[in-house]
């Protein structure tokens, strides 16, 4: 690969004048460097300049307030595994970006990263859009939040502009009966592509009755599908086999998957219900131990 | 194109190098520092042949920038044995006969001792599951597992 000019800002404001510059300058975020590093050797992408990110306090780390939980964009995905706190605030966005690629992977990927990277079976976005992730947008103009979901507009493309990054995450605390969660298929046992990955966040009240649904499908479309009519179908029961059945075959009939190594388009519709019934009861169970 | 000047400290020593903003940790610890025990295999971050230690995380070396190694502290292979004395991970994957080719040993042992620093007791799901990010196309992993989980328990002893 050509050679590169490297920046690694250590604030917001010294960020400033490198996003001005790359307005004319063909250039690249790195986080965990876990897709671009291997995206530039391969000559698929040819950045002129990097914006390395993760000496930037904003990016890293989190906070798990009253109200809101703060992620930073740069944050390996083996630190978010690490944090008991998190696991039981969030265990489905966790578990979403500790089934991305290896140990010695998790050391570096990113909750950013992995969204930018806009693949679209990555395993980070849809619980993230399921527990209403908004993202902190940095530019020269300074912030935007934005939700999860309006980042991805095609495979590999985001809606941000040149001059802009993701900060960080920021999640809604949950409340009482209210927990997520993330399933994926894949062929193998470890280290491997979704075929489908399904994510649920689950209220549920103290007579077991659903009060608030949203569920996401990943990998069965160019970008995440919010399966609306799912949770609609879910809100005001108790989350009863005959509704999951239910749900299952609303959500095997969603998207547009493509046919390729891992699976054909009639698999993923297919596993995408198996996974939509599973994960709704994993969630559910989660949030009932919360009330 | 400028090379940047990065001053990083490996195996204990403060190192400093030149290397080309694209260049990455591999590269430069193979090519510009002649350290090649740590060994490229795929370099797309799949095989783990690579591994090396970066603040006490494990990380592919071929996924990190040379010039991301600023301020930081890498272990490689080289800094595994105590002078001549082998580590009992080394000891272990010789006395189990854990290789053949040879390439992606010193990835397995630096993977291995970050799995023993973290979980000392492994069953051997969790080492075959921390381990699935090395790749090794000769032994069919199980005397590499075995040589992990004697090396476990060799050095629960001497801890206790």
């Amino acid at each position: 690969m050509e050679s590169v000019q490297y920046h690694a800002p250590q604030s917001l404001e010294e960020a400033v004048p490198l996003l001005k510059q790359a307005r004319q300058t063909p250039s690249r975020i790195l986080a965990g460097g876990t897709d671009l590093l291997i995206q530039m050797r391969a000559g698929v992408k040819s950045p002129e300049m990097l914006i390395d990110i993760k000496k930037i306090p904003e990016t890293t780390g989190f906070e798990i307030g009253a109200d809101e939980i703060r992620l930073g964009a740069a944050v390996p995905s083996a630190v978010m595994d690490e944090s008991p706190e998190l696991h039981q605030q969030l265990p489905g966005v966790v578990e979403g970006m500790e089934l991305i690629g290896s140990t010695q992977v998790q050391g570096r990927a990113t909750p950013g990263g992995n969204l930018c990277n806009a693949s679209p079976a990555g395993d980070g976005a849809p619980a993230m859009i399921a527990s209403s992730g908004q993202c902190v947008v940095f530019g020269p103009n300074g912030v935007r939040t934005i939700p999860v979901e309006e980042v991805c507009t095609a495979p590999g493309r985001t809606s941000l502009a040149d001059d802009e990054f993701i900060q960080e995450f920021r999640f809604p605390t949950p409340k009482a009966g209210q927990a997520d969660a993330y399933l994926r298929f894949i062929p193998r046992n470890e280290m491997d592509i979704a075929v489908v990955g399904v994510a649920a966040n689950i209220t549920v009240d103290a007579g077991g009755i659903c009060t608030a649904a949203k569920v996401t499908l990943g990998a069965v479309g160019p970008t995440v599908v919010i399966a609306t009519e799912v949770a609609e179908l879910l809100v005001g029961t108790k989350l009863d086999d005959a509704t999951l059945e239910k749900a299952a075959e609303i959500a095997s009939g969603l998207g547009s998957p493509i046919s390729d190594k891992r699976g054909t388009a009639e698999f993923r519709h297919r596993i995408a219900g198996v996974l939509t019934r599973r994960v709704i009861k994993i969630a559910a169970t989660r949030a009932g131990e919360r009330l | 194109m400028s090379k940047a000047h990065v001053t990083t400290t490996i195996n204990g020593d403060v190192v400093e190098y030149l290397c080309e903003p694209d260049q990455s940790m591999l590269e430069v610890l193979r090519d510009n520092l002649e350290l090649t025990g740590t060994k490229e295999g795929c370099a797309t971050g799949d095989c783990g042949a690579c591994s090396v230690s970066l603040d006490g995380r494990l990380v592919c070396s071929c996924l990190v920038l040379g010039v991301e190694a600023e301020g930081k502290q890498i272990e490689t292979i080289e800094g595994i044995a105590d002078g001549s004395e082998l580590h009992p991970i080394q000891q272990k994957f010789l006395e189990n006969a854990a290789l053949q080719c040879g390439i992606c040993t010193p990835g397995f042992i630096v993977a291995t001792k970050a799995l023993l620093a973290k979980n000392p007791d492994p069953t051997e799901e969790e080492a075959r599951y921390f381990l699935a990010g090395n790749l090794c196309r000769c032994t069919g992993y199980d005397k590499i597992i075995r040589a992990v989980l004697d090396a476990a328990a060799e050095m629960r002893g001497a801890a206790s």
